[in-house]
């Protein structure tokens, strides 16, 4: 048998009460005396112990004779120490030897019998052969993966008659719910989102000017903060922000209610969650994440203003006026057109992560991290589409 | 029911509670209140909803602070005990949660290795051994070792947990509404196992429950909690006949008429 080294435990005495095996030979066979504590508090030495016993069992059924086990001197047991001596007695058994337990007091009777020894062997689950194993996970997330992308065309499907519905019967379009989603998404995410872009924005002013001084055309960091803020940085920094904060918050809520059977209750009470759950918070999004890449927009452009102005020395008037020559409403609406469409993408994989979340807390873990992965991948795939697209109609 | 004997050595009292006050904000939940749990019963603990029975089990516990009063176990202050001391008094207890408690994440038989895992210095092939020992003393199938707890059923639920509970052959048991939520064959099925388990390992057993039927066929002595406070202790006898009106109308409703009249 195999067992570690048992390490003392901390607190006790030590020495005392260890459980102990001895043989003693006499006329009818070999007496093994057990003493100490067979106890859970002395695990390690206990194991050890019982594998004594089976040792020095072994070695005297071989000499011939019967095998007493005597509990007389046993000072504590619990289901563990009777489970191990009760094995003992059953592989000695097993082995040929004629074994009997004897002067177990009246509890300890019980406790033999209750913990009485039987293989589990049959329970222990059989393993494979690693090729196997490694081909059937590779079948598996093939096959998921393609189950994936079904139940995300099925569930935009859904998310689009549900909005559908919404638009043709606006009474059904629950203000409240959407006000709420639309305070916690935009209104209580502003000072964040606005920081970051601010911050952002004097980043590009400060390299702006930097670089562009070095060909003495330090002035056209206004153009390039315009351009770039404008038209990807204010846009594509807002999603990222509102995926991880607000696509994670769906994700959890959403898959919180699935595990409380929140969303079966709302089944069952002839509510659709899509109308309830979904709708309002989608409606929400698409209303805030414009709303939040304009203020993030001014933000950054701020920040790009007072860098230029410290750093860079242009005044606030050229800055302003350099401005409006190098940008047109175009770049204005380039950034902010892309603002629904991230809106779309982040509400749709929030949600379907939410309702995929199964029984265990682990996997609610695992849906919001893949539901922020997902929504950041696919915020960036999104853009880079619409780099092409209005390169093409050259807008 | 069977009293074990105490061990010479150790205090006839398992858990000593006096005097503890514990509140939230302006509101005392408990006020001053004392109560004996012997070594070797069963206490059934009795009040109404939001009285603060689960208040009192937590406090033992020490999963809410107190803000006066003291609490023994095994002659041991709770207050006192720290680092290792305290460790090793915590694995003399097990807890049977309202709902389980079971981790999500782990299998029923990791859930019941995982205080061996973390307690014990055994080998792993003895942890398996245990754990399904523990799995079929409390009358689970075999098969439910690999399932993890969202497979379960309710009872199959509790019955885990119960396991789990005595995972490292504990002293104490603390159950919280063990029978709530079970059919009225399966809580007197659970019930049976308590008394089972009591008298072969020896346990002592606190437990908070509404359940009249345990209360009949399982519990050596009741307590019931009122107004902060610990109102009556004794047997069931003594808890029908006692003239506090919440006990009145508790051992003397509707339901409880239905039970005590065939053994009046």
């Amino acid at each position: 048998m195999t067992s570690p080294q048992p390490k003392e435990p901390a607190t006790g005495a030590p020495q005392q009460n260890e459980p102990r095996v001895s043989g003693e030979s006499s006329p009818d066979g070999t007496r093994l005396l057990l003493t100490g504590l067979w106890t859970l508090e002395r695990s390690g030495a206990m194991e050890a112990a019982a594998g004594d016993l089976e040792r020095i069992g072994a070695k005297a059924a071989a000499h011939g004779g019967a095998l007493l086990i005597d509990l007389a001197g046993v000072a504590g047991l619990d289901t563990a120490g009777a489970w191990l001596i009760d094995r003992a007695r059953a592989r000695l058994a097993q082995a040929g030897a004629v074994v009997e337990v004897r002067w177990a007091a009246e509890r300890q009777a019980i406790l033999l019998d209750q913990a009485h020894y039987r293989s589990f062997e049959a329970s222990a689950p059989r393993p494979g052969s690693p090729l196997v194993n490694w081909l059937a996970n590779i079948g598996e997330t093939l096959v998921s993966a393609g189950r994936d992308i079904v139940a995300g065309v099925s569930f935009l499907g859904e998310i689009v008659a549900s909005l559908l519905r919404a638009l043709s019967h606006p009474s059904r379009l629950r203000p409240t719910s959407i006000t709420y989603h639309v305070e916690n998404f935009a209104f209580r995410a502003l000072p964040i989102i606005a920081l970051i872009n601010f911050l952002v924005g004097c980043i590009v002013a400060q390299q702006g000017v930097f670089q562009l001084s070095r060909f003495g055309a330090a002035a056209f960091a206004v153009d390039l903060i315009g351009i770039l803020v404008l038209r990807e940085l204010a846009v594509l920094l807002t999603s990222i922000m509102v995926a991880g904060r607000t696509g994670s918050a769906i994700t959890a809520e959403l898959g919180s209610m699935k595990m409380r059977e929140e969303i079966d209750a709302l089944r069952v009470m002839g509510l659709d969650p899509m109308e309830v759950l979904v709708t309002p918070r989608l409606i929400a999004l698409l209303i805030s994440l414009p709303l939040l890449t304009f203020l993030a927009g001014l933000s950054a452009l701020f920040g790009g203003l007072l860098v230029a102005w410290g750093y860079g020395g242009i005044s606030p008037e050229i800055f302003l006026a350099r401005l409006q020559n190098a940008i047109g409403l175009n770049t204005f609406l380039v950034g902010l057109i892309k603002a629904p469409f991230m809106a779309l993408v982040i509400g749709v994989i929030a949600c379907l992560e939410g309702f995929r979340v199964q029984g265990s807390a682990e996997s609610l873990g695992r849906q919001v991290t893949a539901s922020v992965v997902k929504a950041i991948f696919m915020v960036i795939v999104v853009d880079g589409m619409f780099a092409m697209f209005f390169a093409a109609i050259k807008y | 029911m069977s009293q074990i004997p105490p061990l010479p050595d150790e205090p006839e009292i398992a858990i000593r509670v006096r005097d503890v006050v514990v509140g939230f904000g302006q509101k005392l939940v408990l006020k001053g209140l004392d109560l004996d749990v012997r070594r070797g019963e069963v206490l059934g603990f009795v009040g109404g909803s939001g009285t603060g029975k689960s208040v009192l089990t937590r406090a033992i516990l020490g999963l809410v602070p107190k803000r006066g009063g003291s609490i023994e176990v095994f002659g041991q202050n709770l207050d006192e005990l720290r680092g290792a001391r305290r460790r090793s008094l915590e694995r003399r207890w097990g807890v049977l949660f309202q709902q389980g408690a079971l981790f999500s994440g782990l299998t029923v038989l990791q859930n019941i290795q995982l205080p061996m895992r973390e307690h014990l210095q055994i080998s792993q092939s003895l942890m398996n051994e245990l754990a399904m020992l523990k799995l079929e003393l409390v009358g689970l199938k075999r098969d439910a070792a690999d399932k993890f707890p969202s497979e379960l059923s309710g009872g199959m639920i509790k019955r885990a947990a119960l396991a789990r509970a005595l995972s490292l052959d504990p002293e104490i048991l603390f159950l919280d509404e063990p029978t709530s939520g079970l059919d009225p064959i399966g809580a007197a099925e659970f019930d049976q196992l308590i008394a089972t388990l009591q008298k072969t390992l020896g346990l002592t057993v606190y437990m908070v429950t509404h359940d009249l039927d345990s209360l009949y066929s399982i519990c050596d002595r009741i307590a019931a909690l009122a107004d902060g406070k610990i109102v009556a202790t004794g047997t069931i006898e003594e808890m029908l006949a006692s003239d506090h009106p919440w006990l009145r109308a508790y051992f003397h409703g509707q339901r409880a008429r239905q039970l005590a009249l065939p053994q009046a």
